[in-house]
């Protein structure tokens, strides 16, 4: 087993205000799991609690059995996570960003890995053009050439189908799926529907305190 | 699009680089990003170059009265514009992701963010201390005092690099932090100014500058023992609340 | 083992309960507020009144019954400060940050009031308001650092946020006073003929010091009431969604 993260009766508190409360997850080889919601209810912040980046109020987090907390530098090294800004300098070129980001996962990749990548997600051609002259869908397509580019077995990813068209998003329902039935794990929030067949597994959160 | 025939998990993993590669990619990136957008480092200089100018004219031309100001007035002013280069130094990083991205990285977070204040320091530190004998000319500065004033300027700036992105980062996150940042971190510069200014008025009488030096000097390894561990810190404390 | 380290946890939430806290520090506050008004009285009685002229300053040398009390306090409640803060990061107490939060004004007002009283004195002694005296100097950097721990705390849209960055500003604030304070010595020194010191005269007679010695004491019996004072009411504001806030109010 490569993804064991599991939440006990997890609760998150900011500024007083409760958004998680009692809540329970799993997430193993082969899950797809998406995060459904109105807008505040805490969507984003069961993301940072999943990512490490917040720490529970109550409840208890752990990868393998150990507690996150402990087990941080594992955890990070087997989670590649694209928040909802998803890291895409607009002055750098697309081969500079992943060159980054395959550094910041301490990944030695040559060129030829990253023009792959970039090929894969339909940026053949686009790779020496700084991101600010790309489009807003383009510049998502380099976030996710990070998917193609860094082998990990976690996925965390935060509104992934923002700003794609419509075959880009046809090709990322495609690659989650393929990557949930290799064994990876996605946990995910999204708008974007599944198809019915892709039995994907869901979490409700407190449709209660919906936002104004 | 084609679909890969063998996912990521099956897929052999790429050899791991090590810390250092990946600083050194961190600096790299910053300076490609500095080459980009040329204003960010080419703004600081303008800036004390023209604040310098304003100085004859307001006070006076008078050559022995600049002379004796002048190692203040360069020190004065490189620390104004280190300070007006220090709001950009995380805030295009934490507007578009990048800055998360850094904080998930399996590396350890202060070695990332000494890499970044060291590029920093590149890009403001060392081009401020390289003009700074041209301004010196038009302030009278002594000879005796430019070789100091140089060596001085180069410890000093990477210490101020280091406690501003401290300022920096703890603000990056508000909307109109730099005013702010100004108030946080200019009392911690004063150690530096006045050591720094120091050396050089000693170097221009002829004492022995040493002293000073040296106080520059472990006031830098001081900020590079602890700074580090403070950005980092008051990173995710802006990035994640 | 792990039931003494539960023990101890159990102690320091304890400790961490506003509730609790709430309460103790209205049992305390009576006393301290009792100590601080008979020690004010009796020192400012005795500074003013009975002890004697200096021969060199006359009576104008009174004046540091308030100026060394305020400059002492200065710099007490900034360690204070940081030791709140260190127990907020470490323990992640909100208490440690509630109790941090109103100390600051109280640092700022003093070193304020030692600057003002500094300047007041400067008059008869240096004939003029301000001089760039080192304990001066650093007491207006130090000023300076006050303000910017209150500001910072301010500009934050969401407390918790602020009260970490102000921890960290606080601990990078108290590694670096030291540094700030050697080195406008160094420059003062550099720049200036030694002016004679006030605060410091070697022999004191008694008669003098311990009138200061009351005041100082009576200087931290008023900080400590009204820390405790202020903290009561911050934790009331803090903690006024939950139900033991409501019955206390009420």
């Amino acid at each position: 087993m490569t993804v064991a993260l599991t939440g006990r009766g997890l609760a998150c508190e900011r500024d007083e205000r409760e958004l998680l409360h009692g809540l329970d997850l799993e997430v193993v080889d082969g899950t797809l799991l998406r995060i459904e919601g109105p807008n505040g209810s805490g969507k984003t912040s069961l993301l940072k609690l999943l990512t490490g980046q917040l720490a529970p109020t109550a409840g208890t987090l752990s990868w393998h059995g150990q507690p996150l907390a402990r087990a941080r530098a594992d955890y990070r090294a087997a989670l590649l996570y694209l928040g909802h800004e998803p890291g895409v300098t607009a002055s750098l070129t697309a081969m500079e960003n992943l060159a980054w980001s395959a550094a910041l996962a301490d990944l030695r990749v040559d060129a030829a890995a990253i023009e792959a990548a970039l090929q894969t997600v339909g940026l053949y051609g686009f790779e020496d053009l700084p991101a600010g002259q790309l489009s807003a869908g383009q510049r998502r397509r380099i976030a996710l050439a990070r998917l193609e580019l860094i082998p990990r077995p976690l996925w965390i990813l935060d509104e992934p189908f923002t700003a794609l068209d419509r075959a880009g998003v046809a090709w990322l329902e495609q690659r989650l799926l393929a990557h949930r039935d290799a064994g990876g794990a996605v946990v995910l929030t999204t708008h974007h529907e599944f198809a019915p067949t892709a039995c994907i597994e869901r979490l409700r959160l407190g449709a209660t305190h919906a936002a104004a | 699009m084609p679909l890969p025939e063998s996912t990521s998990t099956a897929a052999p993993s790429p050899a791991p680089r090590g810390l250092a590669a990946t600083c050194v990619r961190q600096v790299k990136r910053e300076l490609a990003i500095a080459r980009r957008r040329g204003s960010e480092w080419i703004n600081p200089l303008l800036f004390q170059a023209l604040v310098i100018v304003l100085f004859p004219l307001g006070i006076s031309p008078e050559p022995a009265l600049l002379a004796t100001l002048a190692p203040g007035l360069l020190w004065v002013t490189a620390l104004l514009a280190v300070l007006l280069s220090l709001d950009a130094l995380f805030r295009s990083d934490f507007d578009d992701g990048s800055l998360e991205q850094m904080l998930l990285s399996p590396q350890p977070l202060p070695a990332l963010c000494l890499a970044k204040t060291f590029a920093h320091w590149l890009l403001t530190g060392v081009p401020l201390s390289l003009i700074a004998p041209l301004l010196g000319l038009l302030l009278s500065l002594p000879a005796a005092g430019v070789a100091t004033l140089m060596a001085a300027l180069l410890l000093g700036s990477a210490t101020f690099s280091l406690i501003g992105a401290v300022g920096a980062a703890l603000t990056v996150s508000l909307p109109r932090g730099g005013v702010l940042l100004s108030l946080l971190i200019l009392p911690f510069y004063i150690p530096v100014l006045i050591f720094g200014a120091g050396a050089v008025n000693a170097a221009i009488v002829g004492d022995p500058v040493a002293a000073p030096m040296a106080l520059l000097g472990a006031m830098l390894a001081l900020a590079i023992a602890g700074a580090p561990f403070a950005i980092a810190g008051a990173l995710r404390i802006s990035v994640d609340g | 083992m792990r039931g003494k380290q539960i023990g101890m946890w159990k102690f320091i939430h304890k400790l961490g309960s506003p509730k609790w806290c709430y309460q103790l520090c209205g049992r305390l506050q009576p006393a301290f507020w009792i100590a601080a008004a008979v020690l004010l009285a009796v020192g400012a009685v005795w500074s003013l009144a009975f002890s004697p002229p200096d021969y060199q300053m006359g009576d104008s040398y009174r004046i540091i019954y308030v100026h060394v009390p305020a400059a002492i306090l200065a710099q007490s409640v900034f360690l204070a400060m940081t030791f709140a803060s260190v127990v907020f990061l470490v323990w992640k107490i909100k208490l440690a940050d509630m109790a941090a939060s109103v100390m600051a004004p109280f640092g700022a007002a003093m070193t304020l009031l030692g600057l003002f009283s500094g300047a007041v004195w400067g008059i008869p002694t240096w004939g003029t308001w301000w001089t760039w005296d080192a304990r001066l100097t650093s007491m207006l950097i130090q000023l300076f650092i006050y303000i910017g721990i209150i500001a910072l705390r301010g500009a934050f849209a969401r407390p918790e946020q602020g009260a970490k960055a102000v921890a960290v500003l606080t601990l990078v604030g108290v590694v670096n006073i030291p540094i700030i304070k050697y080195s406008v010595s160094w420059w003062n020194t550099l720049h200036q003929p030694a002016t004679f010191t006030l605060t410091e005269r070697p022999a004191m007679p008694e008669s003098m010091w311990m009138p200061l010695l009351l005041m100082v004491l009576g200087f931290y019996c008023f900080f400590t009431a009204l820390t405790l004072y202020r903290l009561r009411s911050e934790i009331l504001k803090r903690e006024s969604r939950t139900r033991w806030v409501r019955e206390a109010v009420k």
